[in-house]
């Protein structure tokens, strides 16, 4: 059976993109899916939106939209180990476990995927909001991609290993990670503005590195550029996917 | 990569494996010394909660052995856990395939993974497909094809590099009868024209006696028994019952059944008479002739060769259908 030789020697690159491609799979065949985490930050757009002051300008919308867009992006990538508890449950996880793909590229793969879904959620936001006097700068948007999308890989990977930990005990996952997301969120100013929070909660809003995320998207989508702001958001999201990586693994190599 | 020739494909020594929860420990498998050579085809007989399942996980690198050593395919489970799964082919008590993808994406994704180009990815899944009946329903998602068809599923893809030792746990649990024998007909076809080595894991007593060559009986962590099925049953003999129309008649049929059957156990309940011995059936005829010519009256004769059962009620004072309580489809334990 000359079929079965192996022509490449796996490596860390082909295993990555072999788990992350697969994870895609049901993505690509069903796109309405990544609607499941948008649900609620439509909802909060509907909601919000009207009461936003009108400041004649739209700049209320334009505050609020990268909000948003970071909401979703916490959402979907906070829910994606639910798909791991499922397959730690069916088998699948079990399955690729003793395959030859190495543990990091069961990691890695299954978080860069995460950036794929938020892409396709942001641009539903824009255009959503589009015809209602919101600005679309696609350069300053594209960059904010990029800091987003080192954010969600984090926030992945850290919520696949809360699946590992979790493993045969959904209501840990779901407890810990409807703990979390909202303070987040809230903490982040990405609601409200915390100007006139009082100083404790201004200092654990300075602790949240969505924080910095948020900040540095909002001129983005703006189309300005303020170098430090912009600075502080790539640092926290790649402190968020280096943190998340590293977690990640260990979680991954404990849990086998 | 591949060491050409390994004296046994499978070799354990004192291979065991503790597991504590909530300061219980259970020991699950007890040293366990297996070896298995290249092309044997052996089941792991054993009920629930046996350890067949942990023996399988630690044979497969999915769990660590507390003590003990063993070796697949020449290479060490702990040290070696990369080159053991690049030699095996796993298809655990779970569904390998992701309930949400599609059959061929997870044939061809497994294949990749084992170094294949796309092409021939496609190729080696499109094969496999064919040969489990499964073209039509490559395109569904997992999660809606049929129990039966998910277990070829999960069979093929255990099967894309043609792996040199093939481990099954359960295959055929929750399958129907039909989709079960069909399974136990690919197993062995697979065994026959490939010379896999496959160590398949089942409390069907049937299967295990229908499918292997050789049968393991685990119970409580231990091997109880290794041997043929064939050896096993005979090792314990025929069962011949007789119904006898009064309780004087059968002291009697005991008395000469006894005689005439050497080395028999017989056993008398009223007018019944059990009798078993090595090759008993082959002396039931006479024994019915001696008796019919004593004068006395046979009313019920029935002559059955042990079962698996019998060999595990004998070894364990527990009927493996007893203890055979709802197996459960737990995918993956931790
Ligand atoms: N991850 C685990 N944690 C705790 N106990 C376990 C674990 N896996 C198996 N066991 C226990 O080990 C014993 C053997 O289990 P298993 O190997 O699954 O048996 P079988 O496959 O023969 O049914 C059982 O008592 C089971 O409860
Ligand atoms: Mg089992």
């Amino acid at each position: 059976m000359s079929t079965l030789t192996p022509t490449l020697t796996p490596t860390l690159v082909t295993d990555t993109w072999n788990v992350m491609t697969r994870e895609l799979k049901p993505v690509f065949r069903e796109p309405a899916s990544v609607l499941f985490a948008m649900v609620q930050p439509l909802v909060f757009l509907a909601l919000f939106a009207p009461l936003l002051p009108d400041t004649g300008d739209g700049s209320a919308l334009q505050w609020f939209v990268p909000g948003i867009v970071a909401m979703t992006t916490l959402m979907g990538a906070s829910f994606t180990g639910a798909n791991l508890l499922q397959e730690m449950v069916t088998g699948s996880h079990e399955r690729l476990l003793v395959s030859p793909l190495s543990r990091t590229s069961l990691l890695v793969g299954r978080a860069l995927k995460e950036i794929v879904p938020m892409l396709m959620q942001t641009a539903i936001i824009i255009a959503v909001c589009t015809p209602f006097s919101f600005d679309l700068h696609l350069g300053g948007v594209l960059l904010a991609m990029v800091i987003m999308a080192a954010f969600s890989v984090g926030i992945g990977a850290l919520s696949f290993a809360l699946a590992l930990v979790s493993r045969g005990q959904d209501w840990l996952f779901w407890t810990v990670q409807q703990t979390l997301v909202f303070p987040l969120l809230l903490l982040a100013g990405v609601l409200l503005p915390l100007d006139g929070a009082p100083g404790w909660l201004r200092f654990l809003s300075d602790l949240n590195p969505l924080t910095y995320v948020v900040e540095a998207v909002r001129p983005l989508f703006a189309g300005s550029y303020p170098l430090d702001t912009i600075g502080a958001g790539l640092l926290a999201s790649a402190l968020v996917a280096a943190l998340g990586l590293a977690v990640g693994l260990r979680a991954m190599r404990a849990s086998s | 990569m591949l060491p050409s020739v390994v004296a046994m494909m499978i070799r354990t020594r004192g291979l065991t494996r503790h597991f504590t929860r909530h300061q219980q420990t259970v020991e699950a498998v007890r040293g366990l010394d297996l070896d298995v050579r290249e092309g044997e085809l052996v089941a792991f007989l054993g009920p629930n909660g046996a350890g067949k399942s942990t023996t399988l996980r630690m044979l497969t690198t999915l769990v660590a052995p507390t003590s003990g050593t063993a070796e697949v395919a020449g290479y060490d489970v702990v040290r070696d856990q990369r080159d053991v799964r690049r030699s095996i082919g796993y298809v655990g008590q779970g569904n390998g395939a992701g309930h949400q993808q599609r059959g061929r994406d997870e044939l061809v994704s497994q294949a990749r993974a084992f170094g294949l180009s796309r092409a021939a990815a496609g190729a080696r899944a499109d094969e496999l497909l064919e040969a489990f009946d499964l073209t039509e329903h490559a395109g569904r998602p997992v999660s809606t094809l049929s129990g039966g068809q998910r277990r070829r599923l999960d069979v093929a893809i255990g099967l894309v590099q043609s792996p040199r030792v093939l481990f099954l746990d359960e295959p055929s649990t929750g399958l129907d009868p039909q989709n079960r024998v069909n399974l136990q007909e690919q197993v062995r076809r697979l065994h026959r024209e490939q010379g896999t080595t496959i160590v398949l894991t089942t409390h069907y007593l049937e299967e295990a006696d229908a499918i292997a060559d050789r049968v393991v009986v685990i119970d409580h962590g231990v091997v109880i028994a290794d041997d043929t099925a064939v050896a096993l049953r005979s090792g314990l003999g025929d069962l011949v019952t007789l119904g006898l129309a009064s309780e004087a008649d059968a002291v009697t049929a005991a008395e000469r059944g006894a005689r005439l059957v050497p080395g028999a156990s017989v056993e008398r309940a009223g007018a019944v008479v059990r009798l078993r011995a090595p090759r008993a059936s082959e002396a039931a005829a006479g024994l019915v002739t001696d008796l019919a010519a004593t004068g006395v009256a046979i009313a019920r004769l029935e002559v059955t060769s042990a079962t698996l059962d019998d060999v595990f009620l004998e070894l364990t004072g527990r009927s493996l259908r007893e203890s055979d309580t709802a197996p459960t489809l737990e995918g993956a334990p931790a």
